[in-house]
Parts: C-alpha cells; structure tokens; sequence
C-alpha cells in the first residue's frame, strides 16, 4: 500500500505541468473526484459502468486535448455531462493527461 | 437455592450471548463502497453488529435479502455476487459472475437471484441457497450487446428489465428457471437509465436518458404494449448537466401518485397512476437522485446531484410543497425509511457518517459511522415486490 502523499509526488512528477497545473491540495480534491464522482458513472476504478472504460487502453484513440474537450464541454447524445461550471481548463487538461498516462491507479 | 439457579442460569447465557436467539427484522446493511465492506446494523437500538469484507468493488452496489431476511445478496460493480449472513455476520457464498455489473433482483418465491450485468450485457440467474448458475438471458439485439438496467422481479415468478443500449423492455417467465421465456416490448424509449415495478408488481416504468419521457408496461395488459408517459416534460428547455444519474424504485409511489426525478431539470415530477398524466412539477434544489416516499406516503424525500449533494429536501405530499431543506453531511448518497417510516437513516459520504433522522420533527436521532457509506437496505425490503 502505497501511502496516499508519496502517491501524489509520485504522480506530480509523471505528469508534465500543464498551463497551471493545480496545486498539491487540488490534485488531491481532483482524483477523490474522479473516483466519486466520475466513478459514479465510469466506475471507482474507471472499469467503466454506464459510462465507458477510461483505463489507458482504453483511450488510444484520444489526446489529452481531446478528451479534456469532452470533460468540459460533455458528449451529445450520451449521459456525458459537460463539467465546465465545475472543473477549470487547467484541471481538466491535468485529469485528461493523467488518464491517457495511466496515472491514476 | 432458587438465586443458585438464577445465578448458574445468567452465567450460562451470557456464556452464550454470542448465540443468543434474535430476530432479523430490524436488521440493515451499509454498503462501505470504497473498502468492499458492509456494515450489519441494528435499526432498533441503532447500532454497528458488525464489519463484513472482501466483497470486492462495491462502488456502485446494490443488493435483495432472502426471504426470511437473514442472507443478503450483495451485486458488486466488479461482477461480484456476495450471499452475506446477518446473523453470523460471514460470507457464505460469493462468485464473481459478470465483468461488471449493475444490481439484481430476487425471485417471488425467493429461490432464485439475478444479476444485471453491463459487461458481457444481460442477466443470469443463479441458486439463492448455492449461488450455481441457472439460465442466463443474453441482451443480444441485432447481434450487439446491450447493458441491462432497471430489473425487478414480477408476480407469476416473472423478471422484468430494460436494455441500455437496444431501448427495449423484456419480461422474462421463470417458471421453468432453467428456460426462461422472454418477451419483447421494442422500441421502448431512448436509452433507459433505469426502472422501477410497481409495489403491486402491476406497472413497470423505465426512466429515459434519450428523450424526456418515461416508458410504462402495464403487466396486467401486456396486449397493449408499452407507452410514453410525461412525453416531451422539457419541451423547448436546455437541459441542464446531469451529473448523476437519478435512480427509480416503487418507492417513488404515494398514494395515487408516483414522485419522479426528472432528468436535466430541477424538477421531480408527479403523475397520477389512475391515467397516468401529469399531475404537478414540483421544483426543488437541484438534479434529484432518490426521490422517495415515506412508507406512509406522506413525505417525499429527495436528494441530489453535485453541487447540492449536501440537501434533502421534504415535500408535503398533500401541498406539494417543500416543507423541509436539510443539510445532514456532505456528499448525501442515499436514505432509508424505517419499515413504518418513523426515522430515515442518510448516508453522508465525504462525512464517513450514516445519520439517523426523526421524519416528523427533523431531529437528529444517531449517527453510526461508516468508512464512505453509500447504499442503505433494512431487510424490510424482503417483503417488498421490486426491492
């Protein structure tokens, strides 16, 4: 068991900054997000639920770019909702590259 | 010589206390669901029995209770189909059935559970004493896999669900468990989200993702088919970001009138069953979740989506109208009504809390904690069709 702060060095240092990349603290907000709130839909451990698998392989067809576009702005004609009014660009970008990099475990 | 007695009995019992007969009526499960672990609670003296681990990924887990409401069967995200003892408060059987998996429903006669699955898509059935597999239905339309969504058991030892991705709702006769027959009811609505049956086991709804609208099959004129209801409720609206997806249960009914989450409006709706039209919109707090009933019917309560998944709000039943905003904990995640409705207990995620609260004054009663709660079930349920 990998101790939760070691974890977020671990991961600050894999993942290039972006723009801003958010702070220690937001980084943390952010992944409890992505687990919970995501999660809700896309599974605690991204599996995937009702809402598709978001593991590495299972997102070779995106960029960063990309999948941080469908973060912020939802998908159409699927339950994706657009997460603008609750996610900056920076933290969108910052969860978009950690999930095409296999950062978060 | 009689105290001698009375003396040597009281020893020997608490010897035993361990063993001490007790009833399971008043029992609950808290469904831990970042650590695979359930909590077994006492709903009368409100308080922790016990931990249950290893049941996987419970993230999104739901769950039946046999019968006589000692087991409960546990669906885990991950596929997993845990049998939980209450009493003994152990695992006593578990399989890992499906690559992931939604939730289930138990058989009228409790002899069988069933599971319904996203990955590979469909359901399976399973012995409710040994878990051994019985049947299972392939959600196949046109040769693609559908996730399946909304299942709930139907009198005459009947299951009914709705296909995600195919719009359909099939009704499955169990009389023969190991070939079951299903009928087809195409082109439902738009991407069901989920679905509910009726405590009467008569109607069965299916929330729409893909269109405003619910679908309804009346089981007991199955010749008609199925229909819309609420049909286009946010005409000419921009839907707002669903950032939850509402979940349906009987326990929407009050009364003559079913409370439902609309989706992507700040509404819940109310519809007459006697006709099935529109009734009222009430607006409330944000993208409801749960909208359930009071087993009296009085009282709707309501939780919802980010950001206001820190309020339950109360309608009045006879006034539609909110009478209560509450903020228990933060990240409300689900609630259960005592059998009788006197209490209902939320689960307050990022509070690590499971608050107890009396429905007729608001007070705080208890609070029980538990590692990240989300669903709660008191076995009550058992005696409930569609729960």
């Amino acid at each position: 068991m990998v101790k939760p702060v070691a974890l977020l060095a671990a991961l600050a240092l894999a993942i290039p900054p972006a723009q801003a990349a958010p702070d220690l603290e937001r980084q943390k907000e952010l992944l409890e997000f992505l687990r919970q709130d995501c999660g809700a839909c896309h599974g605690m451990t991204l599996k995937g639920g009702l809402g598709s698998p978001l593991l590495p392989g299972n997102l070779t067809g995106y960029d960063p770019q990309g999948l941080a576009e469908i973060i912020l702005n939802g998908k159409l004609g699927t339950p994706m909702p657009p997460w603008k009014d609750l996610l900056t660009q920076d933290e969108a970008e910052w969860l978009a590259q950690g999930l095409v990099r296999g950062a978060f475990p | 010589m009689k105290r001698l007695a009375a003396l040597v009995l009281f020893l020997f019992l608490s010897a035993c206390a361990g063993l001490e007969p007790r009833g399971t009526g008043d029992l609950g499960i808290i469904i831990e669901r970042a650590t695979g672990s359930v909590l077994v609670v006492d709903t009368t003296k409100r308080a922790i029995l016990g931990r249950i681990e290893g049941l996987g990924d419970l993230s999104h887990a739901s769950m039946v209770f046999s019968r006589d409401q000692r087991y409960a069967y546990i669906f885990g995200r991950d596929g997993g189909l845990s049998k939980v003892d209450l009493l003994e408060r152990r695992i006593a059987a578990r399989i890992v059935q499906a690559g992931n998996s939604i939730g289930g429903a138990i058989g009228p006669k409790g002899d069988w559970v069933a599971a319904a699955n996203y990955e590979p898509g469909g359901v399976k059935f399973f012995d409710a004493a040994s878990l051994a597999q019985l049947a299972e239905i392939p959600a196949l339309v046109d040769g693609k896999a559908s996730k399946v969504i909304g299942i709930a058991e139907a009198p005459g030892n009947r299951l009914v669900f709705s296909l995600y991705d195919a719009g359909e709702i099939w009704l499955a006769d169990m009389t023969d468990v190991k070939t079951p027959w299903v009928r087809k009811f195409k082109q439902a609505g738009q991407l069901p989200y989920d679905g509910l049956i009726t405590y009467d086991g008569r109607h069965y709804l299916a929330g729409l993702f893909g269109e405003d609208g619910l679908a309804l099959l009346d089981l007991w004129n199955l010749e008609a088919g199925t229909k819309k209801i609420m049909p286009g409720y946010g005409k000419g609206q921009e839907p707002l970001p669903v950032y939850k997806m509402p979940h349906l249960r009987g326990w929407s009914q009050a009364g003559d009138e079913m409370f439902l989450p609309a989706i992507g409006r700040h509404e819940v709706l109310v519809v007459d069953r006697r006709g099935w039209k529109e009734a009222a919109r009430i607006p409330v707090a944000g993208q409801p979740v749960f909208v359930i009933a009071r087993p009296d019917g009085r009282q709707v309560w309501v939780n919802f989506a980010l950001p206001n998944n820190g309020l339950i709000q109360v309608i009045d039943v006879p006034t539609r109208q909110i009478v209560k905003t509450l903020k228990p904990g933060k990240a409300i995640l689900h609630l259960e009504f005592a059998s009788k409705g006197t209490e209902v207990w939320v689960s307050a995620r990022d509070d690590d809390q499971v608050i107890a609260l009396d429905t007729e004054t608001f007070a705080e009663l208890a609070r029980i904690p538990a590692q990240k709660p989300s669903g709660i079930f008191f076995t009550s349920r058992a005696h409930r069709l569609g729960l």
